[in-house]
């Protein structure tokens, strides 16, 4: 019998929830649990097993010493290192102190801030170690998880669409909500993968899975000013889960001033 | 004679959410030092809110836990439309009220077939759990597949809703999209009535813990997504008055801030606390599953969290069936919430216990102060106070079956570190 590939599963500063998405594949998880040797999932098992792994599947960004110099070991325990959603492809929400005084929002939180141990920046995993494939959102679409657990496992490039979430709606059928209602949204520059579902509940896509490639939000940002957003509303915007992605970071910036 | 030293340490905690270690030092038969240790890096969410829309705060702090993102959704709508005057029409609190029991079959569900099962079975893992056991397991999964396709259908997806918004939901489902739902639901319910017989029947250490108990209670029905704070020793607060009973202190062990009592003691929120403060509110199935499985209308062992667990899980289901069956579409989805110059205060049961949300907000609607205080944070110290008990009670075993079962001690309280970082690392040093 061959060995079966062994799969780890890391958590950095994170919610948990594209991990969690693993624990959500119901009706798939047992079945996968059965092709794989799970050394390493904290989250699920206090079996925890020494490298090296096969595959490192990796949740979280880099904001602390601690996990810089982990990400190092873990990259070279691992043959194939994927991160999974907007912390660890993007730096994630937490990637707003790299817009500000890192200090300030200590202080603000903690009343003694020497306890806490933490970097002025949170960084995707991307700007430490060599990534082998990023998988985008806020959270992750857990059949995408599954499609690229497939094919690393089998040696083949995932599957995964990478046009923009307008293209997604259209095809599911939607109401433009910008050309309907004037609603802002980010459908335009945004990467696919939820299947286009803010639009599908009334309201604009907010951006969770980050930018698509070569996305020129400015194109958008005219449209959406002359729809009545101001400024603000446009730092805002591009300001959220994927603050850190560069096309959204450099929109925001050039919002700013 | 010099006292025998030991040291017991877990230096990553598994099956809990979040990044945390457990430490005890004992010696000879005194407990010297128990820690829940958070090393979770902190995120800052309180401070990262400043300068945010107030209509953004509900997808913003959703993002603080992947598990309980509803929790956080609701809570911050609460806080926001009480800064705001505003209130939300009944079918809209019915809704929400559906999304949340979604939310608490399905964190409840992650936890009790995944997480703890393995404690009381001898397993490392629910996977391996699954191969002895493979009807707990898969019964336990189905389960939490239900809650999460309520959260789906009435949230757009189950991790981080996007339905949500401060004044109701931005589209609110049909009755024709929710009828299919209830079948799915009833079909769990039946497998969750199964899991709580399973779960009345598992081999429990004999401890009780003399907690005071903190939870939402309301008038007439189990509090989920409202209500007035009630405690064991009588507290009867609204959220406006939270912060003058309670407080945070910063533990230099912990990037998880402890929450105290003013006069110091520390508390226990989360289902025990739930179950113990109303029990009587629960469906007449779920309270006659809980009488069947051994609970008394309050349960203070918490190895038996499990059971409770189980109890609200059949609860919830049959709460959200109720809920369906009884669906009054609001003939708008959501009020209009207008900004001011205000603070607001609110609160919600989130799967883990009580989570409270403070915002001060500018005349635009700019947050310009936030507050957040998880269920975890508010256990911790209680979570500690466990330990030392289950430490003392357990002296006389060896330090591997004694981690373990400070491990499982810390499990039964379903700590979410990625919550409340502001968590906690154990180790046992015995000296």
């Amino acid at each position: 019998m061959t060995p079966r590939p062994r799969l780890a599963v890391w958590k950095l500063a994170s919610c948990d929830g594209c991990q969690l998405s693993l624990l959500d594949l119901e009706d798939e998880i047992l079945t996968l649990a059965g092709e794989v040797e799970l050394a390493y999932f904290l989250e699920a098992s206090s079996d925890a097993r020494e490298g090296p792994y096969d595959l490192s599947i990796v949740e979280g960004s880099i904001t602390t010493a601690a996990d810089a110099e982990r990400i190092r070991r873990v990259r070279a325990a691992s043959r194939r290192l994927v991160t999974i959603g907007a912390c660890a492809t993007a730096g994630g929400i937490q990637a707003l102190r790299n817009f500000a005084d890192v200090e300030d929002f200590m202080s603000v939180v903690y009343a003694s801030p020497e306890y806490v141990s933490t970097l002025a920046t949170s960084t995707p995993v991307s700007e430490h170690v060599k990534v082998d494939y990023e998988l985008h959102g806020c959270p992750i679409d857990r059949r995408q998880l599954l499609e690229v657990i497939s094919a690393f496992l089998n040696e083949r490039r995932p599957a995964i669409p990478s046009h923009s979430v307008c293209m997604e709606c259209k095809r599911r059928g939607n109401v433009c909500v910008m050309v309907a209602h004037g609603t802002a949204c980010l459908g335009p520059v945004t990467h696919a993968g939820c299947g286009a579902l803010c639009p599908s509940y009334d309201r604009g896509c907010y951006g969770c899975f980050g930018p698509m490639e070569d996305p020129q939000p400015d194109s958008l940002s005219r449209w959406m000013g002359a729809h009545g957003a101001g400024e603000l509303d446009l730092v805002r915007a591009y300001r959220t889960y994927n603050a850190g992605a560069p096309a959204f970071r450099e929109e925001s910036i050039a919002h700013e001033r | 004679m010099s006292a025998e030293r030991r040291t017991l340490l877990t230096e990553a905690l598994a099956r809990v959410e979040g990044e945390g270690a457990m430490y005890v030092r004992i010696a000879g038969t005194d407990v010297e030092e128990v820690q829940l240790r958070i090393y979770e890096p902190p995120r800052f969410f309180e401070a990262l809110l400043r300068g945010r829309a107030y209509t953004e705060v509900s997808d913003i702090t959703a993002r603080i836990c992947g598990i309980c993102p509803v929790a956080y959704q609701l809570s911050a709508c609460a806080a926001i439309e009480d800064a705001c005057g505003a209130e939300v029409t009944e079918p809209i609190a019915r809704l929400r009220r559906l999304i949340y029991t979604g939310e608490w079959i399905e964190s409840h569900g992650l936890h009790v077939a995944m997480l703890h099962a393995p404690d009381f079975l001898g397993y490392d893992s629910a996977i391996a759990l699954s191969r002895d056991h493979p009807g707990i397991v898969e019964r336990g999964l189905r389960v939490k597949k239900a809650g999460n396709a309520i959260v789906d259908l009435v949230g757009g997806r189950a991790i981080h809703p996007v339905n949500v918004r401060v004044g109701g939901f931005h589209r609110a489902p049909t009755r024709r999209e929710l009828e299919p739902l209830a079948e799915q639901l009833k079909v769990a319910r039946d497998e969750a009535l199964e899991a709580v017989r399973w779960a009345g029947a598992l081999d429990f250490p004999d401890h009780e813990e003399d907690y005071r108990l903190v939870a939402l209670t309301q008038p007439d029905e189990y509090a989920i997504e409202a209500g007035r704070l009630a405690s064991s020793d009588g507290l009867d607060l609204g959220p406006a008055e939270y912060e003058e009973h309670f407080f945070e202190e910063q533990v230099p062990h912990s990037n998880a801030l402890h929450s105290r009592l003013r006069d110091g003691g520390s508390y226990l929120c989360g289902p025990l606390a739930r179950y113990g403060l109303s029990s009587g509110k629960l469906s007449p199935l779920a309270r006659e599953a809980a009488a069947d499985a051994g609970l008394g209308p309050v349960c203070l062992n918490p190895f038996q969290s499990i059971v409770v667990r189980s109890v609200e899980i059949l609860f919830a289901l049959d709460e959200a069936i109720r809920l369906i069956e009884t669906y009054d579409e609001p003939d708008r989805p959501a009020v209009e919430v207008e900004p001011r110059a205000a603070s607001g205060q609110g609160w919600t049961e989130a799967p883990r216990g009580l989570l409270y949300h403070r915002y001060r907000l500018a005349a635009d609607g700019t947050v310009e102060e936030a507050k957040i205080v998880p269920p975890t944070s508010q256990n911790q110290l209680r979570i500690e106070e466990d330990l030392r008990a289950v430490v003392a009670a357990n002296i006389a075993l060896g330090d591997d079956a004694l981690r373990l079962r400070c491990e499982q001690a810390i499990r039964n309280h379903d700590p979410c570190i990625s919550c409340s970082t502001h968590f906690l690392k154990l180790e046992v040093d015995r000296r």
